[in-house]
Parts: C-alpha cells; structure tokens; sequence
C-alpha cells in the first residue's frame, strides 16, 4: 500500500515536472530568445597581479598609501568608506603623529558643544571617514538619482572584486567603436545607446555606469613616493586600497594559515601512524597471500 | 574524538586477535607507546591553541582600546563650579577649586590620610586650581555625588558616595567611608592654558 | 543494548570508582564510544562521517556563542556589527570565517553521511529509527542555516530571507497571513531578523539533542557495515576504543585541513560577493542564489514553470518540501532483504548512474540563472529525483536479484571462500542463512 501511493505519488511529480520541460521545451525551440547587449558585450575584469595575491601574499605598503592618496583625492568627492577608521591607516605604515594629522585634515560631523547644533570639526584618530553626502537622498540628489555605494568593502562585493575595480576605472570606452572578438556593439546591436547621463563600460554589469570617469588624466595626482602616476598606475593603486579596506586582516589570515595548515599536518600524519599501528592485530594480511587462486 | 590513549592494542589482540595474525607483537612496544602518546599530544596542543582566540576574543576590542583620548574646552568653568566629562566610557569630573578649597586641601595632615596625597601631588604644577579625578568611586564603583550644582558635597565639601557612604575632600581624597583610595587622577595633559587633554 | 560480548565498565581509579557509583559518567561514555561498544571490523572510512558531523556542530556552536557575544540583531546595524567581528575584535575574522564556513563544511559532511546511508540502506530494519531522526536533523539543519545566513543582513540575506518566506505566501487561503505572521511585517525587517537570530541560537541545540537521540538509536541495533550482514560473533567487531577512535581521530585531521584551508586561504569561495553588499529593499541583486547546500532544493522549486491544477509556484513548493519528506518512508519503499549496494547490481547502477549525476545536474542547475538549457536540465535531473526514490526504489527492490551475500564480516574480511550457490529463497532479512563452507 505505501508502496503503491508512493509510485502514484512519484508519478504525478514526474509528470508535472515533465509538462512543465515540454512547454519549456516548446517554448525554447519556437520562440527566439532575443540576446541582449549586456550578455553579449559584458566582459570579465582584466588579469592584474598583486603583490598581496596568492598564499604568501603581503602588503605593499606603498602602494596602500598611493592607493589611498587617490582615494582621498579623487573617489572621496562622491563615494564614502563608512567602516575604515582613521586609527586604520596606522597599518599602512604611517606613524601615529602622521595619522593624527591626517584625521584632523578631514572634517567629520560633530555637535557645537555650546549650542548643540549639527556642525563640523576635524577628526581624530577615533574616527570614520566622513561620508560626502549626509544622506542617501542627498547622495542621489547630487548624482543623477544615482547613489554613489560606499566603497569599504566594494572588492569582496563583486566577483574578482580587485582586478574589477581596477579593469571599471580603466573601462571606459566609446560605445560607437567598441567590439568583443572583432564583433562591434554596434553592427550587433544597432539600436544600443548609452543614455546622455550614464558611462559606457564593458565591465559593468549593465555596460553604462552613472559614474563618470573618475581617472582622466595621467599625473591626476602627484605621488610622494615619485611613482609615475598614469591612468593605470592610479587605478592598481586604488583597487589596491579598496582589497585593504575590504579586508585588512586579508595578509594576517594567509600568515595565520600557514602554521595552522602545518600543525595540522604534523598532526594527521602522527594520527596516521597511531591509527595504522592501533589497527595493526587485527587487519588481515592480503587476501591473495593468504588464499591463493 | 581523537584521543587513542592507553595500550589498548594488547587487549585488542586478546579479544580480537585473529589467527592470521603472527607479527603483531613483534614491533618494539616503546616506538608503538610513542606514537600514540604523540597523536594524543598533538590534539591536545591543538585544542589549547583553539582556546586562544576563543578568550582572547573578549578582552576589548580594537576600536574600544582605540576611544582613549577626550578633549575638554575648561573656559566656561568658573571657580568652585566642575562638570562631568566622559573619558573612555566612565564619567570624570574636572573641578575649578576655589582659592579657599585649595587653602582646605593643603591644611590636612597628610600622614593622617588612608592614602597619603597632597594636593600639589594631585594636579599639574601652574595649573594647580584645576582638579581633575574619574568620577568612580573607589569602593565599588558608582559615582559620587558633588559635580553637580545644588549636589551633596559630602563632609568634606568635595565628593559623596551615595552608595556606601563615602566622602572625599576637596583634594577628591578618600576621608570618611568604606572607599580604600582617593579618586583616581588620570593622565592628561594641558595643550592650552583651557584646553586639556585627558587619556 | 550491546552485544554479549562487549566489555564491561571496569573503573580501576579511585575516583572513577566514585563517581561510577554516584554518577556512571564515565561507564555511560565507556558503551558509548569506548572500549565497551563493539563496532564492525569492517567500516569504510564512509563511517567517519557520523562523528565528524558531531565534530562540526560542536564547531558551529562553540564559534556561534562566541560570534553572538559581538553581534547585533539589529537591521540598523547588524550589517556593522558583523563588519565590527571582522576588523576590530580580537581573532573575530577568523571565528567569524570559521563559522560561515563551518557551515558549508557541515552540509558537506551531512550530505556524504546521507549518501552513505542511501548506498548502504542504512535506514532498513532495525535502523529505521535511526534514518528518521537523521532526517529530522537534516530539516533542522537547513532551517537552521537558512535563518543564520539571514543575520549579516547584507543583500543575499534580505532577499533570501524574503524569497524563502515567499514560499510560504504558495500556500492556498492562510499563505499570505502566514508569510506576514512568519516575518511580522510585510517585508523582513527588524521584527524577522530578531526572531530568526533568537531561533538561530535556539535550533542548534534542539539539533543536539535530537542527534543524541540518533546516538541512542544507534547504539540498539549497533553500527551498520559495508557488507550489509548483521555482527554474528565477537570476530566481527572490535571495541570502538582504540580502534575507532584512531580511525576517527586520522578523519579527523584530515577534514581539518581541507576545513583550514577555506577558512584561512579561501574564506569567500563558498559565499556570494552580494552578501558584502548592506540589505536594500529597493534593489534585488541581480542573481538570487541561496547557499551552495540548499542548490539541489532550490533547482527543483523553480523545476515547476508551469500551471497544473495547481499554480506552478505552489508545485514547486509542494516537490521542493516532498523532496526531503519522501526520505521518512525509505524504510518502507525499499523492501530488498539486502541492504549494501554492493551486493545489489541493479540499485547500484540506478544509484551510480541514476541518483548520483540526478545530483549534481541539480547542484549544478540550483546555482545557475534561470536561463535554458538550465531551467530544462533541472526539469529533467527534478523528474529522476522523484521516480528514483518514489517509483524506482520500490520496484527494483521487487525484482532485483541480489549477488550472493558473504556469510558473515569476518568471512568478508578475511576471505573465506566466497559462497558460489544462488542465493534467492535461502535469505531472510539482509543475511546469507547458508553458514559459511
């Protein structure tokens, strides 16, 4: 009986499921699905090479910095980096007085301590890097409805979240002359236009991006350490920074792993070895020794 | 789970040994002891690894140890007035003592005090109207009373412990009541004649 | 229970003497996982996989309670505070990356534990109890995981837990006030996320406690085989002290380290970038996907595209649900008198090439775009699913024609001439009655 009603059972989800893959079926091969440009023409984020990549990846602390000067001076304008405090840029080998110094060059909101009213003041330390708008509203207002995301964790928020940050802010192209594999966006795609207030760029998901070229020109900012600042440069540096900012325990995890993976290691081996000798008495000797054919 | 202690494999061969089985006893017992002593070592000096980060995870957290500096504007505090200020999460109260209070302070014998202090060693030299303690009283730890405009000063005319009943002179040193100390003087520094910094 | 042979608790300390008058702790531990439970001889290392599964609970509960001391149930600022474990709290990126993956790990441990299961009939008679409760802790676990995914609140989060909770709005006339009920709102949001972190905490040691039932159960019948044939004597087993705690213990380490390296070398693999993306209820990412453990279930709730008699979401729901609830009645489809697929040429090769790439056609397929060939593909792998379990299985357990079974575990281990007669008619359940040459 259970058996019975199990089958019909089984039965009727089988035959559901297979109407519902006929009309798919049907489905598929009369209707022509119609390819969009984002299929098409979205690309995957270029190769680039860290020097925090792979198991025995570290830091390199000047480029964090170069990285962070580009921040500062370009990406801030519009896009905030809510969960990085101030005291963080210590790990980026600055030393404390030259923290301080550079918290107090940003203005974080505060309260008139006299008044109460909503004002201004240098940061401290303690701090998080202010936010450019005051709200999300504010933020749209000033960007074509568009909110600039904040950019703490950008890197671990998309796949290949480095190289595609680094491949976004180098991506922009002209929609008219751009083609994949010798294929044009537009012969492909005739009626495909970038709207007046967006970007076109391939990296991004729907190929046109609200934000505007950020890095236009080489030499956009001056490095102290005198790396050659070119369109490139700028953004490695950057989406170098953002890796950081996105997980600044990412070299003490790696650095962790290792001693960890080791001991581990030693470990299993020895448990090998006491689980092969505890086994020993009573594991028979092989079968063909003992009974030959 | 992983623990493969004792020299069970004899028992083993008695119960379940079987007949095939002639070698077994050949392998010196020391190396077999050995190996077993340390697999069950390694796991335990891998679970007392784990208990690391597993208690060290509560002691205060980086942006808690990062909070360790207040700035205080003293410019609006006249003379025998104080105000309450917060310093790392806990309540400090920064008094502008009149010359009187001060002239109270320095007449106490201080080898009479549960803990020695004057006045002077209290406070920083030129700024020495100025006295800065945790609001914490050092019995228990609640906050005494005196900061406050209209609050009970206590015997003593500083503070006074609700709590327990403790009162602290105009040196904020302990001189009736259960607390063991004088209230706590942090560390801080004068970056102006009205701005300090405490922490 | 235990077999006549198992050793008896002797405390030879003074203190052990003690407490096993007033307290038997340590007897109760001896039967249960030391020398005084006699296990087969012969267990794969496909046995591991039990304990192992305690071993990552026990993992997820410890790292859980420590997780729960720095986090806020909060929508505000949960996002933040999970944010706050990974940067500021001391060895927080580690606990916190220990506990996601610890996750996935322990689906991947249950998961291996059910197909042994499936492989080796182990919830045939006298175990049936055993698979029951295993399927009632595979159900916890998955509501379990579900509701502690919902708890970074970040862009996966919200919208699986809207999506899931959606499921429920399928049901004809109370869906909709149950979706509302479920969530206490109309979208999820400080009320939903507050009561799924409290019942995080919760299930885990419901789950506990019904795994010490699955134990207990366990320990009547004792440890099933590869051979499938009952322990007959004392030469089939051994003490599960020191035999199978040195086996366990080796397992152990070597699921640490495949563990280890996720967690310290690729922590994010197992996750969705979207999840680093703080909850927006006007955006929905643009590709949903739950956790990678939950694919299969998923590829057979969106199998059902089309409307018949019923609406086609409520079909889906309706299979995705009937999908696990169907494993409660293995027992009492499945009717060989041979458990071990080894011994049972035909449901092994349904379970090879039926079952197994059934699988992962929906693990796959769960994880894609609801784009053909996937939609089509799962519809398919969806179809075999059902007919393996609910029509296949009872039939071929009619007309299967076992091989000949070894006569006992000891024969089977050390070779005794293997038995050459038919064997149909001479078995009762799951034994060769012929004793052995």
């Amino acid at each position: 009986m259970t058996r019975l009603i199990s089958i019909l059972v089984g039965l009727g989800f089988t035959f559901v499921v297979l109407l519902a893959f006929v009309i798919g079926a049907w489905t598929f091969a009369t209707e022509e699905v119609t390819p969009t440009a984002e299929h098409e023409f979205h690309v995957a984020p270029r190769h680039a090479s860290y020097q925090f990549d792979g198991a025995l990846g570290t830091w390199d602390y000047q480029q964090l910095q170069r990285g962070y000067q580009v921040y500062k001076e370009v990406c801030s304008a519009c896009h905030s980096l809510k969960l990085v405090g101030f005291r963080n840029l210590a790990e980026l080998g600055y030393t404390e007085a030259e923290v301080k110094a550079e918290a107090a060059s940003w203005q974080v909101p505060g309260v008139d301590p006299v008044t109460g009213e909503a004002s201004t003041r240098p940061g401290t330390a303690t701090d998080y890097f202010p936010s450019p708008y005051p709200n999300d509203v504010a933020a749209a207002a000033a960007n074509n409805n568009a909110v600039p995301p904040d950019l703490s964790l950008m890197t671990k928020a998309r796949h290949h979240g480095t190289e595609y940050v680094r491949s976004l802010l180098t991506g922009y192209r002209n929609p008219n002359t751009f083609s994949v594999d010798g294929v044009r966006l537009k012969e492909e795609f005739p009626d495909f236009e970038t709207p007046p207030a967006l970007h076109f760029n391939p990296y991004f998901a729907n190929l046109n991006i609200a934000m505007a070229p950020p890095l236009t020109a080489n030499g956009q900012v001056t490095y102290a350490d005198g790396t050659d600042p070119t369109i490139e440069q700028m953004a490695t540096d950057v989406s170098a920074f953002l890796t950081w900012t996105a997980e600044p325990t990412l070299v003490r995890r790696k650095q962790t792993g290792w001693p960890v993976l080791g001991f581990l290691l030693f470990a299993t081996v020895l448990a090998w070895y006491a689980k092969k000798q505890v086994w020993a008495p009573v594991k028979p000797k092989k079968r063909k020794g003992d009974n030959p054919a | 789970m992983a623990s493969t202690t004792g020299a069970a494999p004899d028992d083993a061969m008695t119960t379940v040994g079987n007949p095939g089985d002639g070698d077994a006893g050949t392998h010196p017992v020391r190396r077999r002891d050995f190996i077993n002593i340390a697999a069950v070592s390694a796991a335990g000096v891998g679970g007392l690894a784990v208990l690391y980060p597993l208690v060290s995870q509560m002691a205060p957290s980086k942006d808690v140890l990062a909070e360790s500096t207040t700035e205080l504007d003293l410019s609006a505090i006249q003379p025998g007035q104080a105000i309450k200020a917060v310093f790392r999460k806990q309540p400090v109260f920064v008094r502008n003592l009149t010359p009187q209070e001060i002239a109270t302070a320095n007449e106490v014998a201080v080898d009479s005090l549960r803990d020695p202090e004057t006045l002077t060693e209290r406070t920083k030299e030129g700024h020495g109207n100025w006295l800065i303690t945790m609001g914490v009283c050092t019995h228990l730890g609640c906050v005494p009373l005196g900061a406050g405009e209209g609050e009970n000063k206590g015997e003593f005319g500083g503070y006074f412990c609700p709590c327990h009943g403790s009162h602290y002179d105009t040196a904020g040193r302990i001189r009736k009541g259960p607390a063991p100390a004088n209230l706590v003087v942090p560390e801080y520094e004068f970056t102006s004649d009205t701005t300090v910094v405490i922490g | 229970m235990s077999f006549p042979w198992a050793k008896a608790y002797e405390p030879k300390a003074p203190l052990m003497r003690f407490l096993d008058e007033r307290l038997p702790l340590p007897r109760f531990v001896y039967n249960a996982v030391g020398a005084g439970y006699p296990v087969p001889r012969n267990l794969s290392y496909f046995w591991n996989f039990g304990i192992l599964a305690g071993f990552c609970l026990m993992l997820q509960i410890v790292t859980g309670i420590v997780l729960a001391m720095h986090y806020s149930a909060n929508a505000l600022v949960a996002f933040n505070s999970v944010e706050h474990i990974m940067r500021d709290v001391n060895w927080g990126w580690m606990l916190r990356y220990a506990h996601a993956n610890g996750a996935s790990f322990f689906f991947v441990v249950v998961y291996i534990h059910i197909f042994r299961g499936l492989f080796y009939s182990s919830y045939k008679a006298p175990r049936e109890m055993i698979w029951l409760l295993g399927v009632v802790i595979f159900l916890l676990m998955m509501a379990t995981a579900f509701m502690g995914y919902v708890l970074p609140w970040g862009q996966m989060s919200f919208w699986g837990a809207k999506v899931i909770t959606g499921l429920f709005g399928a049901i004809p006339l109370v869906g909709e006030p149950l979706q509302v009920w479920l969530l206490g709102g109309y979208a999820p949001d400080n009320a939903a996320l507050n009561r799924f972190y409290s019942l995080h905490f919760l299930l885990p040691f419901v789950i506990a406690g019904v795994v010490i039932l699955h134990i207990w159960a366990l320990h009547i019948p004792g440890s099933s085989n590869p051979t499938g044939v009952e322990v007959k004597s004392e030469s089939d087993t051994v003490p599960f002290h020191p035999y199978y705690t040195a086996k366990d213990g080796f397992g152990l380490g070597v699921f640490l380290l495949i563990y280890c390296l996720f967690v310290f070398f690729l922590p994010n693999n197992l996750g969705h970038p979207d999840n680093y993306i703080p909850a927006n209820p006007l955006s929905t990412p643009a590709h949903i996907v739950p956790e990678w453990y939950f694919w299969p279930f998923y590829a057979i709730l969106r199998a059902f595209t089309s409307d018949f008699l019923l609406p086609a979401k409520l079909w889906g729901v309706l299979a995705m649900f009937s999908a696990i609830l169907c494993w409660f009645f293995l027992p009492w489809l499945d009717r060989s008198p041979v458990r071990s697929g080894h011994y049972r040429p035909l449901f092994r090769k349904f379970f090879w090439f039926g079952l197994i790439p059934c699988m992962a056609v929906l693990f796959y397929c769960g994880g894609a775009p609801a784009e053909e060939p996937f939609v089509m593909l799962s519809q398919i792998a969806t179809a075999y699913y059902f007919l393996h379990f609910l029509v296949i299985l009872p039939i071929v357990s009619l007309v299967e024609r076992p091989e000949p079974l070894p006569y006992s575990i000891t024969d089977a281990v050390l070779g005794t001439p293997e038995n050459d007669g038919t064997v149909k008619g001479h078995m009762i359940q799951g034994e060769n009655a012929r004793p052995a040459v």
